[in-house]
């Protein structure tokens, strides 16, 4: 794309552009006998093979003749990943899931030859079986609201001419046109935006903070190190939309005076890494980043630098040191980022989540974005739900929102038909929330006032078959392998609460211990030195309030309630054994005795619990508890 | 080492030379460095830190620090098949360590280690994002997932040599 020379240059190639999109926005023309393909292609797509997909889809277009008139392009993440590769058909808006390569032929060729929406590959409402076509129609999508995803699924990320058809950096063009950066700055205090990445800092706050500091050097800084495990919406955003990303970033740099930013990014996230990097070369080509961009005196540009593997970078200051090319090492707050950050410049940190908010806020108004929300937690957010629910995949919500309704509504409910047992918000540093309080509003003070917090936004489900310690002790093993070292309570504290886990859970844990761990957890929040060490005993202590049973019963009872922890297991064959012998040949340990046609017996003494009886045999016959 | 492997050890070198030639400012380039350090000799040499330490006119110790503090960075060879389980918590509750403990039985190694004559390395990963999938390997860059115990073998068997 050539250079665009300035705000009314922007305008008239953003009008041209529109046709584009015409036949993907609600109201398209039906009639005009043109289609087009949208292919999910987003990480977790792509790895149910959706770019073979779109190959063998242009393959058979062509091959039935409809190139003049269909086109197969990939988009952004459409967040129903659970149920990927999903395709979408436009203008006449169907929703097809788990498309495989053996449908293409049938998709079109029923679809975009004969006019037959393909029903086997529509998604079935789970209540009544009954296919639905379009996911305005999908329990999944009816109760969210898409803002920082507005565009994933809609453009193809990987053509900013798509970019700029949506409006794309027409908020950046206005702001150099018309506004001061302190009018940016205010506008984004109105709408009451709050960091997306963890704390929930307010962000136009923190845009002031460094707007006033003195001198010509100054920083934005993209925080894309997403290591919450379970949580991937910045992934997705970076993937479907990291036009959205770079626009915010050059808004912000102009609201408080930077001209140098950097995107901190992780190596794991390749295909994120990749479209952003395209995304800035065709932006800075289209001069929309760069020097004097769009014709005003406002010059910005940006680098990437690669995360290589370590949680604690997630933490601003860490993050900093590691963009400095060191060990990722955080350090003591004062003085703030905004006031004393890379090299000592005054740096503003932002997630990628709260940047792809600033373009909209900055088009549609900061009063538009206060306008749903909660009280104190404004606008949208975006959650990533996995574990075992239903519906994985990526939401987008107003904030307010109970969690029954993201859960069972959206998510449509625990796999398999099991009992709701927890949902963990937060990653590592957050906790456990039990179905008691399913009913309270999400917003930012609510889930600390619950002992967990908004984190990234990661929601993991748990069911009855999760043992509440034995989760506890995955997130302090991994707070564990991630403190970097640097202070005594992380390092020490961490690893002294881990051991105290494993004990319990392997039946060696006394009640003293439970009081142990809740001083030393209290110590390690008050002493750590950054965000990972304060917030690492969060799970336990969770976990210890709403499901202190579970802990009594691996301590007291010497038995594990959910059936995980194999140390408390005792392996048992019941009547339903018919004697086939698969089990006993199967033992490593030939613990297992029993007459052929006869029922088996288990020695209890030489039993190893490693569980292969247990999926060698037939029946069902043999049980732990 | 044979003329033919130090040629190529030459070669080696060289492209990293070239790669740190592009830098202005070198001292901040480190980690991508290590990087393209990484991607190029599959792992970190003391000899190939020891490059790094003098091209960026950084101490070895700084080095050292930098490669021993990010879990992306290996100071031993990997195998051929990298296979890598996500731990991730949307993995974990879906029975990850189910997975990757069938991959220890089978190749007879820990994770973190590599079978002998380099053929499989077995790394455990903290969330690919790929958690609609979950439990999900990663083997080099192909992603397999909603895997159960038995698929280890299939997974095996489609990567060998």
């Amino acid at each position: 794309m050539r250079k665009i020379a300035d705000f009314k240059a922007l305008e008239k190639h953003a009008a041209e552009l529109k046709p584009r999109l015409a036949l993907r926005l609600p109201g398209a023309d039906l009639s005009s006998g043109k289609r087009e393909i949208l292919i999910c292609g987003g990480t977790g797509c792509q790895s149910s093979r959706s770019l073979e997909l779109l190959e063998k889809l242009q393959k058979e277009i062509r091959a039935a003749g409809l190139a003049s008139t269909a086109q197969a392009r990939i988009t952004g993440c459409f967040g129903f990943c659970e149920k990927g590769p999903i395709v979408k058909v436009f203008p006449d808006d169907v929703f097809y899931v788990e498309v495989g390569l053996e449908d293409a032929m049938e998709l079109v060729e029923n679809h975009l030859k004969n006019n037959v929406v393909a029903e086997r590959l529509l998604y079935r409402d789970p209540q009544d079986d009954k296919p639905i076509m379009s996911h305005h129609e999908m329990p999944f999508y009816k109760k969210q609201m898409r803002v920082a995803l507005g565009n994933c699924g809609l453009i193809n990320p990987e053509e900013i001419e798509d970019c700029i058809a949506a409006d794309g950096y027409l908020a950046l063009a206005s702001c150099l046109e018309k506004r001061t950066p302190a009018e940016v700055v205010g506008e984004v205090k109105i709408s009451g935006l709050r960091g997306r990445g963890g704390g929930g800092f307010p962000t136009g706050i923190k845009w002031e903070v460094a707007a006033a500091q003195p001198g010509p050097v100054k920083y934005v800084v993209c925080n894309a190190d997403e290591g919450d495990p379970g949580a991937f919406m910045d992934r997705s955003i970076l993937e479907g939309d990291p036009h959205s990303v770079i626009e915010g970033m050059a808004i912000a740099a102009y609201a408080v005076g930077a001209n140098q930013g950097f995107v901190y990014i992780r190596a794991e996230y390749p295909l994120a890494i990749r479209r952003l990097q395209l995304a800035v070369d065709q932006a800075r080509a289209a001069g929309l980043i760069g020097r004097r961009i769009l014709g005003s005196r406002f010059s910005f540009d940006l680098e990437l630098k690669y995360g290589a593997g370590a949680f604690v970078c997630g933490e601003e200051t860490a993050l900093l040191r590691s963009i400095e090319g060191g060990r990722g090492e955080p350090t003591s707050k004062p003085p703030f980022p905004a006031q004393s950050g890379l090299w000592g410049k005054p740096t503003i940190i932002n997630n990628v989540e709260t940047l792809a908010n600033v373009p909209q806020i900055l088009r549609r108004g900061g009063d538009w974005f206060a306008s749903f929300g909660s009280e104190k937690s404004k606008g949208t957010k975006v959650f990533a739900l996995a574990g075992k629910i239903n519906n994985v995949g990526l939401v987008e919500v107003p904030m307010g929102i109970a969690l029954r309704e993201i859960i069972y509504d959206i998510g449509g409910g625990i796999k398999n038909g099991k009992q709701f047992k927890a949902v963990q918000t937060g990653g590592p540093s957050g906790g456990c929330i039990p179905a008691a309080d399913l009913d309270v509003k999400i917003d930012y003070d609510n889930l600390v006032a619950m002992g967990s917090m908004m984190g990234s936004g990661g929601m993991i489900v748990m069911d009855e078959d999760n043992c509440m310690v034995d989760i506890a002790k995955f997130y302090l093993d991994f707070t564990m392998e991630e403190s970097c070292g640097k202070c005594t309570p992380c390092r020490i504290g961490n690893k002294r609460i881990h051991e105290i886990l494993t004990a319990i859970t392997e039946g060696r844990g006394t009640m003293e211990d439970l009081d142990k761990l809740e001083n030393l957890a209290a110590v390690i929040k008050d002493t750590a030195l950054c965000g990972l060490g304060q917030t690492a005993p969060n799970p336990v202590l969770s976990t210890l309030k709403y499901f202190r049973d579970e802990y009594v019963a691996h301590v007291v009872e010497k038995r594990c309630p959910a059936g995980v922890c194999t140390n408390l297991l005792d392996f048992f064959i019941t009547d339903k054994c018919i004697g086939c012998g698969l089990c006993k040949r199967g033992c490593p340990v030939s613990c297992i005795s029993g007459e052929k046609k006869e029922m088996h017996v288990i020695d209890k003494t030489k039993c190893i619990k490693c569980g292969t009886c247990i999926s060698k045999c037939p029946t069902k016959a043999i049980i732990r508890k | 080492m044979d003329a033919e492997q130090c040629r190529c050890m030459d070669e080696e070198f060289k492209e990293l030379d070239d790669y740190i030639g592009q830098f202005r400012d070198k001292k901040t380039a480190l980690i991508k460095v290590l990087y393209e350090a990484q991607r190029i000799f599959g792992y970190l040499s003391e000899k190939t830190m020891l490059f790094v330490a003098d091209r960026l006119d950084v101490p070895a110790a700084k080095i050292f620090g930098v490669v021993s503090f990010y879990s992306y960075f290996t100071t031993t060879p990997k195998g051929r098949h990298q296979i890598k389980c996500c731990m991730g918590t949307a993995c974990f509750v879906r029975g990850a360590e189910k997975i990757i403990s069938a991959f220890e039985e089978k190749l007879k190694i820990k994770r973190g280690e590599t079978t002998t004559g380099l053929e499989y390395s077995l790394d455990s990963l903290r969330c690919v994002g790929a958690c609609g999938l979950a439990p999900v390997v990663v083997v080099n860059e192909q992603v397999y997932g909603k895997l159960e115990a038995p698929d280890v073998d299939t997974i095996l068997a489609n990567n060998k040599g």
